[in-house]
């Protein structure tokens, strides 16, 4: 063991480098504004910072009337999802050095749900397609000897993609069949529901593939591939979505 | 010894792709990629082949009722304007057909879903061949003697 010397000290530079961001963000009060507009911060900020760093700043120092939702910022609790410079992202999982900092960063609500003020919009319908197709276990068999219900690991692996859901509405929201028509369950509900219908343990997938079956189900899928592209958490969305559209042809899991 | 720890895995990590800001418009236009795009042009070529077949239908019907308006009616077609009207019906049916196997791939072929970026580009590359095959052509028609 060496002793306690100081001559291996770390080098640490005298100052951080940092580097002045600009933010655009799009701002609506409803008892204010009759529309949304953009209003620009510049924000200094360093290489180690994500978007979240860069509005909680502009909230604490700035503009304490920006609103926006946030809980865990650790890209767990799927609530602050936002479009960053025009794609679906959580703020809490962009670091600002992989955005183009030479230029400003425009921040603004997901869409295709209802604008509530600046950043947050009502994700009531986002939940409600949610709770729409049966998000539970589905089982009339009472379990073996009243233990937990045994799976093999080529069984879990079936549906482990869809299991890594945060329900953030970063997909649903990409979606373009989503923002026109938003009786469409959406491509959460739907990674939900495969979630579910790929699970051994379940009994309940013929009541969600009749669910999904319906005009405003798996079929409204445009594969524009939107929400692949957009998850968080790296779900093949689309690729969910194939699997499910099979399995109501088939009419089995 | 513990002069070679955490701090060594940091300079590992590779750098994630720069998402470049969009024009500031009323509100950014949704930058999605391949796949949005490809479905926007599926779905403007397709609208524009339905009118073409409206149109399609009611002409060719003509000649049912009476040839000689039938013919009146082609003989119209015969102008340059008609003849790039042409061009641009098969550079619409080019790649609706192309782009539509390519969504038949996507749902029906296992692995689809995996490749459907580079079925893309593949889409592109056969309608620029089939295109380069025809335009020519086709502008010797229209603006050649002939």
């Amino acid at each position: 063991m060496s002793t306690a010397t100081l001559d291996s000290k770390p080098t640490v530079p005298d100052e951080i480098p940092s580097f002045t961001a600009t933010i655009i963000v799009r701002r609506f009060d409803p008892d204010k504004d009759a529309e949304p507009y953009w209003q620009d911060f510049d924000v200094v900020m360093y290489g180690t910072d994500r978007v979240l760093d860069a509005l909680h700043k502009i909230k604490w120092e700035q503009d304490g009337s920006l609103s926006f939702r946030r809980s865990c910022a650790h890209g767990v609790c799927g609530s602050d999802a936002m479009r960053i410079n025009g794609r679906n992202r959580l703020a809490c999982k962009t670091l600002l050095k992989d955005l183009d900092i030479s230029k400003p960063i425009y921040i603004e609500a997901i869409k295709g749900l209802p604008l509530e003020k600046d950043l947050i919009v009502d994700m009531d319908p986002f939940f409600e397609s949610y709770k729409a197709i049966n998000p539970f276990l589905i089982s009339n068999t009472p379990s073996k000897d009243g233990k937990e219900r045994k799976q093999s690991p080529v069984e879990r692996a079936r549906f482990d993609d869809t299991t890594k859901c945060i329900l953030c509405a970063a997909c649903t929201s990409s979606c373009p069949v989503f923002w026109t028509d938003g009786q469409y369950f959406g491509p959460a509900a739907i990674v939900n529901a495969h979630r579910f219908i790929f699970d051994s343990r379940d009994e309940g997938a013929q009541v969600r593939l009749d669910i999904l079956n319906d005009k405003e189900g798996v079929w409204r899928c445009r594969t524009t591939f939107n929400c692949s592209e957009a998850c968080p958490r790296g779900i093949q969305v689309t690729q969910a979505i194939a699997e499910v559209k099979q399995a109501v042809m088939r009419g089995r899991a | 010894m513990p002069d070679k720890t955490a701090g060594t895995l940091a300079t590992t990590s590779r750098r994630a792709p720069v998402i470049k800001p969009p024009k500031r418009l009323v509100g950014t236009v949704y930058r999605g990629r391949e796949g949005m795009w490809s479905w926007v042009l599926h779905r403007i070529t397709g609208v524009a082949i339905y009118f073409f077949l409206l149109v399609h239908i009611l002409d060719t019907s003509l000649v049912r009722l009476s040839p000689e308006a039938y013919n009146a009616v082609i003989n119209t077609y015969k102008t340059p304007i008609m003849g790039l009207g042409e061009t641009a019906l098969v550079v619409a049916i080019g790649f609706h057909a192309l782009n539509g196997l390519r969504i038949i791939l996507i749902d029906f072929w296992s692995v689809g879903a995996k490749y459907q970026r580079l079925m893309f580009w593949i889409v592109i590359a056969l309608w620029i061949v089939l295109l380069v095959g025809f335009v020519p052509r086709q502008f010797m028609h229209i603006f050649g003697a002939h």
